[in-house]
């Protein structure tokens, strides 16, 4: 193993971004904590290596898993001790998710979410977004519930094949 | 009021609001009426659990007594609770339920828009993150006002027994009070949401084919820790595992 005192800061960054790049994420193992866009900063201090992260959602509970998995990683690859804080602003959102991401969640089975979110304040009933298939790319799907298995999606159905998915919710 | 003070104070109210509403919507927890909709409630709950922990966490901070989220959310009694009245009215029925959802969500909709742009950048920052979980629960709250106002005589006769029994609760989120004043302009006004909230209320209400109660006496007193019989039972449960097994983790 590298001597990880010995590297450059800025090697010892970029190796962490490169560790955080292969943590997935607890709930959805498809993206890395670094597709997800929760991994904000990554600094070289004092006493360590300091990693910002932000909650997807408030409630989240998958956010105190993230983070040890991403110390524990790190500390794997010999770039401890590291230092974890929780930053909230800017507030986490589902542009950070690139276009590579998005076609690892279609792939794994998940509609990503369309488009950008919205700014400022929504209509209180606009119409509902209409996910492509993530199985047969069909776009004949409905929405059966705005609240799935984890707080980031909702639950369709294709009306084609008939499958079940999950649409990652556009925030 | 000292305004390191009045904040502590203020943290609470939103605080200790999306706590005790967060509890309220998880009790439908394996109750609710389709598995979808029990679903959507406990994630509802987990969102205002979340935010609560954020606002309870900076209220500890600032106290700087070593009180964290935890111990302010399980180690208080009643009186030192400083959520709105609305926020512990018991479940009720589906219609109460949502009802009282609804009106909360508008009100809180409105409430961290502005917090958003607080001066304060911790709060800030809680307030424009929880915004856009806020908007996603108006819209489900919403939807179902409209859903059960307009459905059969007897979901129409429930909704509106709700918003009838609700309405006496929703004046204190408007007012102004020592805490509010001495935040100053770092924090929205409460009575300048009024009109943005009303007009929400009353777009929903409509569509609902449901009758908007008039305006006149409100309870209030949550925000100064004079609570409903409603909050001890709530507490009760709540506070439970953590007063009965002091310092328990998983």
């Amino acid at each position: 193993m590298v001597n990880a005192v010995a590297s450059p800061a800025s090697d010892r960054v970029a190796r962490a971004w490169d560790v955080l790049a292969h943590v997935p994420d607890p709930e959805v193992p498809a993206l890395s904590l670094v597709d997800l866009g929760v991994v904000r900063a990554v600094r070289d201090g004092a006493a360590g290596l300091e990693v910002d992260l932000t909650p997807t959602y408030s409630g989240c509970p998958a956010t105190a898993a993230i983070a040890l998995d991403a110390r524990l990683a790190l500390e794997r690859a010999g770039l401890g001790p590291v230092r974890i804080a929780t930053v909230t602003d800017p507030a986490w959102t589902t542009d950070w998710i690139g276009p590579a991401a998005r076609e690892k969640l279609r792939a794994y089975g998940i509609a990503p979410p369309i488009g950008q979110a919205p700014k400022g304040k929504r209509a209180l009933f606009a119409e509902d977004v209409r996910p492509a298939c993530p199985r047969c790319d069909s776009g004949r799907v409905e929405k059966t519930s705005e609240f799935g298995s984890t707080a980031c999606k909702a639950l369709y159905r294709c009306l084609a094949c008939r499958e079940p998915f999950e649409y990652f919710k556009c925030i | 009021m000292e305004r390191a003070a009045a904040l502590f104070e203020y943290l609470l109210r939103h605080g200790d609001s999306c706590l005790i509403l967060g509890h309220r919507v998880a009790e439908w927890c394996g109750h609710a009426p389709e598995l979808e909709e029990d679903i959507a409630l406990a994630n509802i709950g987990l969102d205002l659990t979340g935010q609560a922990e954020q606002f309870l966490a900076y209220a500890g901070t600032l106290e700087g007594k070593g009180r964290d989220a935890d111990a302010l959310a399980y180690s208080r009694d009643a009186w030192d609770f400083r959520n709105a009245l609305l926020c512990e009215r018991p479940n009720g029925d589906f219609a109460h339920t949502m009802v009282r959802q609804f009106l909360f969500d508008a009100w809180q909709v409105e409430a961290f828009a502005g917090l958003a742009r607080a001066s304060d950048a911790r709060l800030a920052g809680i307030a424009a993150k929880a915004a856009k979980e806020a908007h996603y629960h108006l819209r489900h709250s919403g939807e179902w006002v409209v859903r059960l106002g307009d459905g059969t005589a007897e979901s129409h006769a429930r909704a509106q027994a709700a918003v009838d029994a609700l309405w006496e609760y929703t004046g204190e989120f408007f007012e102004t009070d020592a805490v509010v004043a001495a935040l100053g302009d770092s924090v929205p006004d409460p009575a300048a949401l009024k009109p943005a909230w009303n007009a929400t209320v009353d777009e929903v209400l409509r569509a609902a084919t449901l009758r908007r109660p008039k305006d006149g006496w409100t309870q209030t007193g949550g925000y100064a820790g004079r609570h409903s019989e409603a909050l001890g039972h709530l507490l009760a449960t709540m506070q439970f595992l953590p007063r009965a097994y002091p310092g328990a983790t998983w």
